[in-house]
Protein backbone atom coordinates (compact mmCIF):
# COMPACT_ATOMS: atom_id res chain seq x y z
CA UNK A 1 0.00 0.00 0.00
CA UNK A 2 1.34 3.41 -0.94
CA UNK A 3 -0.09 6.60 0.51
CA UNK A 4 0.79 9.91 -1.07
CA UNK A 5 -0.26 13.36 -0.03
CA UNK A 6 1.79 16.14 -1.56
CA UNK A 7 1.70 19.86 -2.15
CA UNK A 8 4.28 21.87 -3.99
CA UNK A 9 4.59 24.89 -6.24
CA UNK A 10 5.67 23.68 -9.68
CA UNK A 11 6.77 25.48 -12.80
CA UNK A 12 4.81 24.59 -15.92
CA UNK A 13 4.74 26.02 -19.41
CA UNK A 14 1.67 28.02 -18.40
CA UNK A 15 3.38 29.52 -15.38
CA UNK A 16 3.34 28.52 -11.74
CA UNK A 17 0.83 25.89 -10.64
CA UNK A 18 0.21 24.27 -7.30
CA UNK A 19 0.64 20.51 -7.24
CA UNK A 20 -1.90 19.21 -4.76
CA UNK A 21 -2.69 15.50 -4.68
CA UNK A 22 -3.84 12.90 -2.21
CA UNK A 23 -4.20 9.29 -3.29
CA UNK A 24 -3.48 5.70 -2.42
CA UNK A 25 -2.16 2.80 -4.44
CA UNK A 26 -3.04 -0.76 -3.51
CA UNK A 27 -0.42 -3.48 -3.26
CA UNK A 28 0.32 -5.02 -6.65
CA UNK A 29 -1.65 -2.32 -8.45
CA UNK A 30 -0.53 -0.85 -11.77
CA UNK A 31 -1.53 2.78 -11.91
CA UNK A 32 -0.91 5.41 -14.52
CA UNK A 33 -0.53 9.13 -14.05
CA UNK A 34 -2.05 10.46 -17.24
CA UNK A 35 -2.08 14.00 -18.51
CA UNK A 36 -0.50 16.76 -20.53
CA UNK A 37 3.21 17.36 -20.14
CA UNK A 38 3.93 19.82 -17.36
CA UNK A 39 0.92 18.68 -15.33
CA UNK A 40 3.15 17.49 -12.49
CA UNK A 41 3.24 13.74 -13.21
CA UNK A 42 7.01 13.41 -13.29
CA UNK A 43 7.32 15.63 -10.21
CA UNK A 44 5.13 13.15 -8.34
CA UNK A 45 7.34 10.21 -9.34
CA UNK A 46 10.40 12.18 -8.28
CA UNK A 47 8.81 12.87 -4.90
CA UNK A 48 8.23 9.16 -4.31
CA UNK A 49 11.84 8.41 -5.27
CA UNK A 50 13.12 11.23 -3.07
CA UNK A 51 14.65 13.27 -5.90
CA UNK A 52 12.32 16.16 -5.02
CA UNK A 53 10.54 16.92 -1.78
CA UNK A 54 6.97 18.15 -1.40
CA UNK A 55 6.63 21.45 0.46
CA UNK A 56 3.99 19.75 2.51
CA UNK A 57 2.90 16.17 2.51
CA UNK A 58 3.20 12.59 3.57
CA UNK A 59 4.49 9.53 1.70
CA UNK A 60 4.19 6.04 3.07
CA UNK A 61 5.18 2.81 1.35
CA UNK A 62 4.25 -0.59 2.78
CA UNK A 63 3.80 0.87 6.23
CA UNK A 64 7.15 2.71 6.24
CA UNK A 65 7.11 6.48 6.28
CA UNK A 66 9.32 7.91 3.53
CA UNK A 67 8.36 11.53 3.90
CA UNK A 68 6.50 13.51 6.52
CA UNK A 69 6.64 17.27 6.41
CA UNK A 70 5.02 17.60 9.84
CA UNK A 71 7.91 15.76 11.45
CA UNK A 72 10.38 17.28 8.99
CA UNK A 73 11.38 13.77 8.05
CA UNK A 74 12.60 12.65 4.66
CA UNK A 75 14.11 9.22 4.10
CA UNK A 76 17.28 9.68 1.98
CA UNK A 77 16.93 8.68 -1.71
CA UNK A 78 19.50 5.94 -1.20
CA UNK A 79 17.38 4.21 1.45
CA UNK A 80 14.12 4.20 -0.50
CA UNK A 81 13.73 0.89 -2.26
CA UNK A 82 12.46 2.13 -5.59
CA UNK A 83 13.13 1.10 -9.14
CA UNK A 84 13.13 4.14 -11.40
CA UNK A 85 13.09 3.85 -15.18
CA UNK A 86 13.89 7.16 -16.83
CA UNK A 87 12.70 8.33 -20.21
CA UNK A 88 16.27 8.76 -21.45
CA UNK A 89 17.39 5.30 -20.16
CA UNK A 90 20.20 6.81 -18.02
CA UNK A 91 22.51 3.83 -18.34
CA UNK A 92 26.06 4.46 -17.18
CA UNK A 93 28.14 4.76 -20.38
CA UNK A 94 31.36 3.59 -18.71
CA UNK A 95 29.85 0.27 -17.65
CA UNK A 96 28.81 -2.80 -19.62
CA UNK A 97 25.27 -4.16 -19.43
CA UNK A 98 26.33 -6.59 -16.74
CA UNK A 99 28.20 -3.93 -14.75
CA UNK A 100 25.19 -1.61 -14.94
CA UNK A 101 23.10 -4.34 -13.32
CA UNK A 102 25.76 -5.23 -10.77
CA UNK A 103 26.03 -1.55 -9.76
CA UNK A 104 22.35 -1.67 -8.80
CA UNK A 105 22.68 -4.65 -6.45
CA UNK A 106 22.48 -4.03 -2.72
CA UNK A 107 25.17 -6.56 -2.00
CA UNK A 108 27.26 -8.96 -3.94
CA UNK A 109 25.32 -11.96 -2.62
CA UNK A 110 22.60 -11.62 -5.20
CA UNK A 111 24.67 -12.20 -8.32
CA UNK A 112 22.21 -14.81 -9.58
CA UNK A 113 19.55 -12.08 -9.77
CA UNK A 114 21.58 -10.46 -12.55
CA UNK A 115 21.53 -13.63 -14.59
CA UNK A 116 17.85 -14.11 -13.97
CA UNK A 117 16.93 -10.64 -15.20
CA UNK A 118 19.28 -10.81 -18.17
CA UNK A 119 17.45 -13.95 -19.23
CA UNK A 120 14.01 -12.57 -18.50
CA UNK A 121 14.63 -9.35 -20.43
CA UNK A 122 16.12 -11.21 -23.37
CA UNK A 123 19.53 -9.63 -22.87
CA UNK A 124 21.64 -12.79 -22.88
CA UNK A 125 24.65 -12.38 -25.12
CA UNK A 126 24.73 -8.59 -24.58
CA UNK A 127 26.27 -8.72 -21.08
CA UNK A 128 29.59 -7.28 -22.17
CA UNK A 129 28.28 -4.58 -24.50
CA UNK A 130 28.52 -0.93 -23.53
CA UNK A 131 25.26 1.08 -23.70
CA UNK A 132 26.30 2.98 -26.83
CA UNK A 133 26.47 -0.32 -28.72
CA UNK A 134 22.82 -1.10 -27.96
CA UNK A 135 19.63 -0.18 -29.79
CA UNK A 136 16.96 1.95 -28.11
CA UNK A 137 14.82 -1.06 -27.25
CA UNK A 138 17.77 -2.95 -25.79
CA UNK A 139 18.79 0.08 -23.74
CA UNK A 140 15.35 0.38 -22.22
CA UNK A 141 15.30 -3.35 -21.43
CA UNK A 142 18.63 -2.95 -19.62
CA UNK A 143 17.20 0.04 -17.75
CA UNK A 144 14.19 -2.04 -16.70
CA UNK A 145 16.40 -4.94 -15.62
CA UNK A 146 18.64 -2.56 -13.67
CA UNK A 147 15.66 -1.08 -11.84
CA UNK A 148 14.27 -4.51 -11.00
CA UNK A 149 17.44 -6.40 -10.08
CA UNK A 150 17.47 -4.76 -6.66
CA UNK A 151 13.93 -6.05 -5.85
CA UNK A 152 12.33 -2.64 -5.32
CA UNK A 153 9.15 -2.10 -3.30
CA UNK A 154 7.70 0.03 -6.06
CA UNK A 155 8.58 0.52 -9.74
CA UNK A 156 8.37 4.03 -11.16
CA UNK A 157 8.22 4.35 -14.94
CA UNK A 158 8.66 7.86 -16.33
CA UNK A 159 7.47 7.69 -19.95
CA UNK A 160 9.85 4.78 -20.47
CA UNK A 161 8.74 3.92 -23.99
CA UNK A 162 8.17 7.33 -25.53
CA UNK A 163 11.51 7.37 -27.37
CA UNK A 164 10.87 4.04 -29.09
CA UNK A 165 9.12 3.32 -32.36
CA UNK A 166 5.65 1.78 -32.39
CA UNK A 167 6.59 -1.90 -32.83
CA UNK A 168 9.17 -1.84 -30.08
CA UNK A 169 6.80 0.04 -27.85
CA UNK A 170 4.13 -2.62 -28.26
CA UNK A 171 6.63 -5.36 -27.53
CA UNK A 172 7.96 -3.70 -24.40
CA UNK A 173 4.43 -3.01 -23.20
CA UNK A 174 3.83 -6.76 -23.33
CA UNK A 175 7.01 -7.35 -21.38
CA UNK A 176 6.03 -4.83 -18.71
CA UNK A 177 2.67 -6.60 -18.32
CA UNK A 178 4.53 -9.89 -18.00
CA UNK A 179 6.90 -8.48 -15.38
CA UNK A 180 4.04 -7.03 -13.39
CA UNK A 181 2.30 -10.39 -13.30
CA UNK A 182 5.53 -12.05 -12.18
CA UNK A 183 6.84 -9.77 -9.45
CA UNK A 184 3.58 -8.30 -8.19
CA UNK A 185 4.78 -4.97 -6.84
CA UNK A 186 2.97 -1.67 -7.29
CA UNK A 187 4.01 0.10 -10.46
CA UNK A 188 3.41 3.73 -11.32
CA UNK A 189 3.61 4.76 -14.96
CA UNK A 190 3.71 8.28 -16.33
CA UNK A 191 2.40 8.38 -19.87
CA UNK A 192 0.27 10.35 -22.26
CA UNK A 193 -0.21 7.58 -24.81
CA UNK A 194 -3.85 6.46 -24.55
CA UNK A 195 -3.32 2.99 -26.01
CA UNK A 196 -0.36 2.34 -23.71
CA UNK A 197 -2.28 3.50 -20.68
CA UNK A 198 -5.26 1.38 -21.66
CA UNK A 199 -3.14 -1.70 -22.13
CA UNK A 200 -1.05 -1.49 -18.97
CA UNK A 201 -2.94 0.15 -16.18
CA UNK A 202 -5.42 -1.16 -13.67
CA UNK A 203 -6.28 2.36 -12.58
CA UNK A 204 -5.65 5.79 -14.01
CA UNK A 205 -5.26 9.17 -12.36
CA UNK A 206 -5.81 11.99 -14.79
CA UNK A 207 -3.72 14.94 -13.71
CA UNK A 208 -4.21 18.45 -14.95
CA UNK A 209 -2.38 21.53 -13.67
CA UNK A 210 -1.19 19.72 -10.57
CA UNK A 211 -4.57 18.29 -9.53
CA UNK A 212 -6.13 14.86 -9.99
CA UNK A 213 -9.23 15.69 -11.98
CA UNK A 214 -10.43 12.15 -12.63
CA UNK A 215 -9.57 8.61 -11.66
CA UNK A 216 -10.88 5.17 -12.51
CA UNK A 217 -10.32 2.05 -14.54
CA UNK A 218 -9.35 2.63 -18.20
CA UNK A 219 -12.61 1.36 -19.71
CA UNK A 220 -14.65 3.81 -17.62
CA UNK A 221 -12.34 6.72 -18.04
CA UNK A 222 -11.97 6.55 -21.76
CA UNK A 223 -15.59 5.42 -22.32
CA UNK A 224 -16.56 8.65 -24.04
CA UNK A 225 -13.75 8.12 -26.47
CA UNK A 226 -14.90 4.62 -27.38
CA UNK A 227 -17.40 4.42 -30.20
CA UNK A 228 -18.79 1.78 -32.53
CA UNK A 229 -16.65 3.12 -35.31
CA UNK A 230 -13.19 2.36 -36.61
CA UNK A 231 -11.53 5.66 -37.27
CA UNK A 232 -7.99 5.99 -38.50
CA UNK A 233 -5.87 8.83 -39.72
CA UNK A 234 -4.17 7.92 -42.97
CA UNK A 235 -1.89 9.38 -45.59
CA UNK A 236 -2.65 9.01 -49.29
CA UNK A 237 0.11 7.26 -51.22
CA UNK A 238 -1.62 6.90 -54.60
CA UNK A 239 -4.88 7.87 -56.32
CA UNK A 240 -5.94 5.70 -59.26
CA UNK A 241 -9.08 5.90 -61.37
CA UNK A 242 -10.65 2.52 -61.95
CA UNK A 243 -13.84 2.58 -64.03
CA UNK A 244 -16.43 4.70 -62.27
CA UNK A 245 -14.65 4.76 -58.89
CA UNK A 246 -11.24 5.82 -57.60
CA UNK A 247 -8.92 3.59 -55.62
CA UNK A 248 -6.90 5.30 -52.92
CA UNK A 249 -3.82 3.56 -51.57
CA UNK A 250 -3.37 4.82 -48.02
CA UNK A 251 -0.93 4.32 -45.19
CA UNK A 252 -2.46 3.76 -41.74
CA UNK A 253 0.26 3.48 -39.14
CA UNK A 254 2.60 0.90 -40.62
CA UNK A 255 -0.07 -0.73 -42.75
CA UNK A 256 -1.02 -0.03 -46.34
CA UNK A 257 -4.65 -0.41 -47.39
CA UNK A 258 -6.81 0.34 -50.41
CA UNK A 259 -10.09 2.20 -50.12
CA UNK A 260 -12.66 3.33 -52.63
CA UNK A 261 -13.48 7.01 -53.17
CA UNK A 262 -15.96 8.87 -55.41
CA UNK A 263 -14.94 11.55 -57.90
CA UNK A 264 -16.34 14.28 -55.60
CA UNK A 265 -14.24 13.04 -52.71
CA UNK A 266 -11.11 12.78 -54.83
CA UNK A 267 -11.52 16.33 -56.13
CA UNK A 268 -10.22 17.67 -52.80
CA UNK A 269 -7.43 15.13 -52.36
CA UNK A 270 -3.94 14.63 -53.65
CA UNK A 271 -1.06 12.30 -52.92
CA UNK A 272 0.30 13.11 -49.45
CA UNK A 273 -3.01 14.45 -48.10
CA UNK A 274 -3.86 13.44 -44.54
CA UNK A 275 -7.35 11.97 -44.27
CA UNK A 276 -9.56 10.20 -41.77
CA UNK A 277 -10.89 6.82 -42.85
CA UNK A 278 -13.90 5.72 -40.82
CA UNK A 279 -16.17 2.73 -40.96
CA UNK A 280 -18.90 1.27 -38.76
CA UNK A 281 -17.51 -1.51 -36.64
CA UNK A 282 -20.70 -3.37 -35.80
CA UNK A 283 -19.72 -6.48 -37.67
CA UNK A 284 -15.94 -6.84 -37.78
CA UNK A 285 -14.17 -10.09 -38.57
CA UNK A 286 -11.82 -11.00 -35.75
CA UNK A 287 -8.86 -13.35 -36.14
CA UNK A 288 -6.62 -14.47 -33.36
CA UNK A 289 -2.91 -14.05 -34.08
CA UNK B 1 79.10 25.57 -24.79
CA UNK B 2 78.53 25.17 -21.04
CA UNK B 3 75.28 23.27 -20.62
CA UNK B 4 73.77 22.33 -17.30
CA UNK B 5 70.70 20.02 -17.55
CA UNK B 6 69.78 20.92 -13.94
CA UNK B 7 67.22 23.65 -14.77
CA UNK B 8 65.37 21.29 -17.15
CA UNK B 9 65.08 18.60 -14.49
CA UNK B 10 64.01 21.19 -11.95
CA UNK B 11 61.30 22.37 -14.36
CA UNK B 12 60.03 18.80 -14.79
CA UNK B 13 60.15 18.17 -11.05
CA UNK B 14 58.20 21.35 -10.40
CA UNK B 15 55.64 20.41 -13.08
CA UNK B 16 55.11 16.92 -11.65
CA UNK B 17 54.84 18.08 -8.03
CA UNK B 18 52.51 20.95 -8.95
CA UNK B 19 50.28 18.73 -11.10
CA UNK B 20 50.15 16.10 -8.35
CA UNK B 21 49.05 18.62 -5.74
CA UNK B 22 46.56 20.16 -8.17
CA UNK B 23 45.00 16.73 -8.80
CA UNK B 24 44.39 16.36 -5.09
CA UNK B 25 42.83 19.79 -4.57
CA UNK B 26 41.50 20.47 -8.10
CA UNK B 27 38.91 17.68 -8.28
CA UNK B 28 37.20 18.40 -4.92
CA UNK B 29 37.34 22.15 -5.57
CA UNK B 30 35.85 21.75 -9.07
CA UNK B 31 33.12 19.45 -7.68
CA UNK B 32 32.26 21.99 -5.00
CA UNK B 33 32.21 24.85 -7.49
CA UNK B 34 30.04 22.90 -9.94
CA UNK B 35 27.41 21.63 -7.51
CA UNK B 36 27.46 23.70 -4.32
CA UNK B 37 24.75 26.26 -3.70
CA UNK B 38 26.90 28.02 -1.11
CA UNK B 39 27.12 31.78 -1.68
CA UNK B 40 30.83 31.68 -0.95
CA UNK B 41 31.15 30.16 -4.43
CA UNK B 42 30.64 33.56 -6.03
CA UNK B 43 33.79 34.80 -4.32
CA UNK B 44 35.88 31.64 -4.76
CA UNK B 45 35.14 31.27 -8.49
CA UNK B 46 36.67 34.60 -9.54
CA UNK B 47 39.52 34.12 -7.09
CA UNK B 48 40.44 30.79 -8.70
CA UNK B 49 40.37 32.35 -12.16
CA UNK B 50 42.26 35.49 -11.12
CA UNK B 51 45.68 34.15 -12.27
CA UNK B 52 44.28 34.02 -15.82
CA UNK B 53 44.04 37.78 -15.99
CA UNK B 54 46.57 39.08 -13.45
CA UNK B 55 50.19 39.66 -14.43
CA UNK B 56 52.16 36.78 -12.85
CA UNK B 57 54.33 39.35 -11.12
CA UNK B 58 51.37 40.55 -9.04
CA UNK B 59 50.72 37.06 -7.70
CA UNK B 60 54.44 36.56 -7.16
CA UNK B 61 54.68 39.85 -5.32
CA UNK B 62 51.93 38.94 -2.88
CA UNK B 63 53.30 35.47 -2.26
CA UNK B 64 56.68 36.97 -1.58
CA UNK B 65 55.13 39.47 0.76
CA UNK B 66 53.03 36.87 2.57
CA UNK B 67 55.95 34.54 3.16
CA UNK B 68 58.58 37.16 3.80
CA UNK B 69 60.35 36.56 7.14
CA UNK B 70 59.56 40.17 7.96
CA UNK B 71 55.84 39.43 8.25
CA UNK B 72 53.80 37.19 10.47
CA UNK B 73 53.25 34.10 8.29
CA UNK B 74 56.80 33.96 6.96
CA UNK B 75 58.42 34.56 10.33
CA UNK B 76 56.10 32.09 12.04
CA UNK B 77 56.92 29.33 9.52
CA UNK B 78 60.62 30.03 9.73
CA UNK B 79 60.96 30.40 13.49
CA UNK B 80 58.63 27.63 14.63
CA UNK B 81 58.83 25.07 11.82
CA UNK B 82 62.08 26.04 10.17
CA UNK B 83 60.37 26.27 6.79
CA UNK B 84 61.47 28.95 4.40
CA UNK B 85 59.12 29.62 1.51
CA UNK B 86 60.56 32.67 -0.21
CA UNK B 87 63.42 31.85 -2.59
CA UNK B 88 63.02 28.09 -2.13
CA UNK B 89 61.60 25.18 -4.13
CA UNK B 90 58.62 25.10 -1.76
CA UNK B 91 57.89 28.70 -2.69
CA UNK B 92 57.97 27.75 -6.38
CA UNK B 93 55.50 24.95 -5.74
CA UNK B 94 53.10 27.22 -3.84
CA UNK B 95 53.32 29.85 -6.57
CA UNK B 96 52.83 27.32 -9.36
CA UNK B 97 49.88 25.63 -7.67
CA UNK B 98 48.09 28.95 -7.29
CA UNK B 99 49.04 30.11 -10.75
CA UNK B 100 48.02 26.87 -12.54
CA UNK B 101 44.89 26.33 -10.44
CA UNK B 102 42.43 27.69 -13.03
CA UNK B 103 43.99 25.54 -15.76
CA UNK B 104 43.22 22.45 -13.68
CA UNK B 105 39.93 23.47 -12.07
CA UNK B 106 38.06 25.14 -14.93
CA UNK B 107 38.00 22.21 -17.41
CA UNK B 108 37.08 19.76 -14.65
CA UNK B 109 34.37 22.08 -13.39
CA UNK B 110 32.98 22.30 -16.93
CA UNK B 111 33.08 18.49 -17.10
CA UNK B 112 31.04 18.26 -13.89
CA UNK B 113 28.57 20.91 -15.04
CA UNK B 114 28.00 19.23 -18.41
CA UNK B 115 27.54 15.83 -16.84
CA UNK B 116 23.89 14.75 -17.20
CA UNK B 117 22.06 15.21 -13.90
CA UNK B 118 19.86 12.26 -14.81
CA UNK B 119 22.82 9.87 -14.55
CA UNK B 120 23.65 11.16 -11.09
CA UNK B 121 20.02 10.79 -10.07
CA UNK B 122 19.95 7.27 -11.51
CA UNK B 123 22.90 6.42 -9.30
CA UNK B 124 21.31 7.91 -6.15
CA UNK B 125 18.09 6.02 -6.85
CA UNK B 126 20.16 2.85 -7.07
CA UNK B 127 21.19 3.48 -3.48
CA UNK B 128 24.62 4.95 -4.06
CA UNK B 129 26.04 7.83 -2.05
CA UNK B 130 27.40 11.05 -3.54
CA UNK B 131 30.98 9.87 -3.00
CA UNK B 132 30.43 6.54 -4.67
CA UNK B 133 28.56 8.22 -7.54
CA UNK B 134 31.49 10.60 -8.03
CA UNK B 135 34.04 7.79 -8.01
CA UNK B 136 32.24 5.14 -10.05
CA UNK B 137 29.97 7.14 -12.36
CA UNK B 138 31.03 10.77 -12.78
CA UNK B 139 34.84 10.63 -12.84
CA UNK B 140 35.10 7.68 -15.28
CA UNK B 141 32.75 9.52 -17.65
CA UNK B 142 34.53 12.87 -17.61
CA UNK B 143 38.00 11.52 -18.37
CA UNK B 144 38.48 13.99 -21.26
CA UNK B 145 37.88 16.92 -18.89
CA UNK B 146 40.21 15.39 -16.30
CA UNK B 147 43.01 14.83 -18.79
CA UNK B 148 42.55 18.34 -20.20
CA UNK B 149 42.97 19.77 -16.71
CA UNK B 150 46.01 17.64 -15.94
CA UNK B 151 47.80 18.30 -19.23
CA UNK B 152 47.05 22.02 -19.20
CA UNK B 153 48.23 22.41 -15.61
CA UNK B 154 51.41 20.44 -16.38
CA UNK B 155 52.20 22.29 -19.59
CA UNK B 156 51.41 25.62 -18.04
CA UNK B 157 53.76 24.97 -15.13
CA UNK B 158 56.55 24.21 -17.57
CA UNK B 159 55.95 27.56 -19.23
CA UNK B 160 55.84 29.63 -16.06
CA UNK B 161 58.18 32.54 -15.68
CA UNK B 162 56.87 35.56 -13.82
CA UNK B 163 55.71 33.95 -10.59
CA UNK B 164 58.73 31.71 -10.46
CA UNK B 165 61.13 34.59 -10.90
CA UNK B 166 59.41 36.70 -8.25
CA UNK B 167 59.07 33.96 -5.65
CA UNK B 168 62.10 31.82 -6.36
CA UNK B 169 64.70 34.07 -7.83
CA UNK B 170 67.54 32.39 -9.64
CA UNK B 171 69.29 29.96 -7.31
CA UNK B 172 70.95 27.11 -9.24
CA UNK B 173 69.66 23.69 -8.21
CA UNK B 174 66.97 25.21 -5.98
CA UNK B 175 64.84 27.63 -7.95
CA UNK B 176 66.59 28.04 -11.28
CA UNK B 177 64.06 26.43 -13.64
CA UNK B 178 64.52 26.31 -17.42
CA UNK B 179 62.55 29.45 -18.23
CA UNK B 180 64.69 31.44 -15.80
CA UNK B 181 67.88 29.82 -17.01
CA UNK B 182 67.04 31.04 -20.53
CA UNK B 183 66.49 34.56 -19.27
CA UNK B 184 69.75 34.71 -17.34
CA UNK B 185 71.76 33.10 -20.16
CA UNK B 186 70.46 35.78 -22.53
CA UNK B 187 71.40 38.44 -20.01
CA UNK B 188 74.90 36.95 -19.88
CA UNK B 189 74.92 36.95 -23.71
CA UNK B 190 75.20 33.14 -23.84
CA UNK B 191 72.82 32.86 -26.78
CA UNK B 192 73.83 29.28 -27.63
CA UNK B 193 72.90 27.92 -24.21
CA UNK B 194 69.70 29.97 -24.12
CA UNK B 195 68.84 28.66 -27.59
CA UNK B 196 69.43 25.10 -26.49
CA UNK B 197 67.19 25.38 -23.44
CA UNK B 198 64.55 27.06 -25.56
CA UNK B 199 64.63 24.37 -28.22
CA UNK B 200 64.21 21.64 -25.62
CA UNK B 201 61.24 23.47 -24.06
CA UNK B 202 59.61 23.92 -27.48
CA UNK B 203 60.04 20.24 -28.34
CA UNK B 204 58.88 19.08 -24.92
CA UNK B 205 55.79 21.31 -24.88
CA UNK B 206 54.95 20.38 -28.46
CA UNK B 207 55.20 16.67 -27.69
CA UNK B 208 52.96 16.96 -24.62
CA UNK B 209 50.28 18.80 -26.57
CA UNK B 210 50.70 16.57 -29.64
CA UNK B 211 50.15 13.40 -27.64
CA UNK B 212 47.25 15.02 -25.82
CA UNK B 213 45.47 16.01 -29.03
CA UNK B 214 46.09 12.56 -30.53
CA UNK B 215 44.11 11.04 -27.69
CA UNK B 216 41.38 13.62 -28.03
CA UNK B 217 40.55 13.03 -31.68
CA UNK B 218 37.34 11.22 -30.80
CA UNK B 219 34.36 13.42 -29.98
CA UNK B 220 33.41 13.24 -26.34
CA UNK B 221 30.38 11.05 -25.81
CA UNK B 222 28.37 11.17 -22.65
CA UNK B 223 25.11 9.47 -23.56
Amino acid sequence: MIKIRAQKQIKTSQGLERLDVDFEIKPQEFVTLFGESGAGKTTLLRMIAGLTSPEEGYIEVNGNVWFDSRREFSLPIQKRKVGFVFQEYSLFPNMTVCQNLRYALYDRGHEQAIDEWLKLMDLKGLENQKPDQLSGGQKQRVALARALVRSPQVLLLDEPLSALDLNLRLKLQDEIVKIHQKIKIPMILVSHDVSEVFKLSGRIFVIDKGKIIKSGIPAELFAHKISGKFKFTAEILEIKKDGIVNILTVKIGNHIAKVVATDEEVAYLKVGSKIVVATKAFNPMIFRL
Amino acid sequence: MPFDPGPLFLTLRLAFVTTGILCLIGVPLAYWMAFSKNRLKFVIEPLVSLPLVLPPTVLGFYILLAFSPKYFLGSFLESSLGIRVAFSFLGLVIGSVLFSLPFMVNPIKAGFQNFPVSLMEASYVLGKSKGETLRRVILPNIKPALSTGIVMAFAHTIGEFGVVLMVGGNIPGETRVASIAIFSEVEALNYDTAGFYSLILVVLSFLILFIFYCFHRKPIKIL
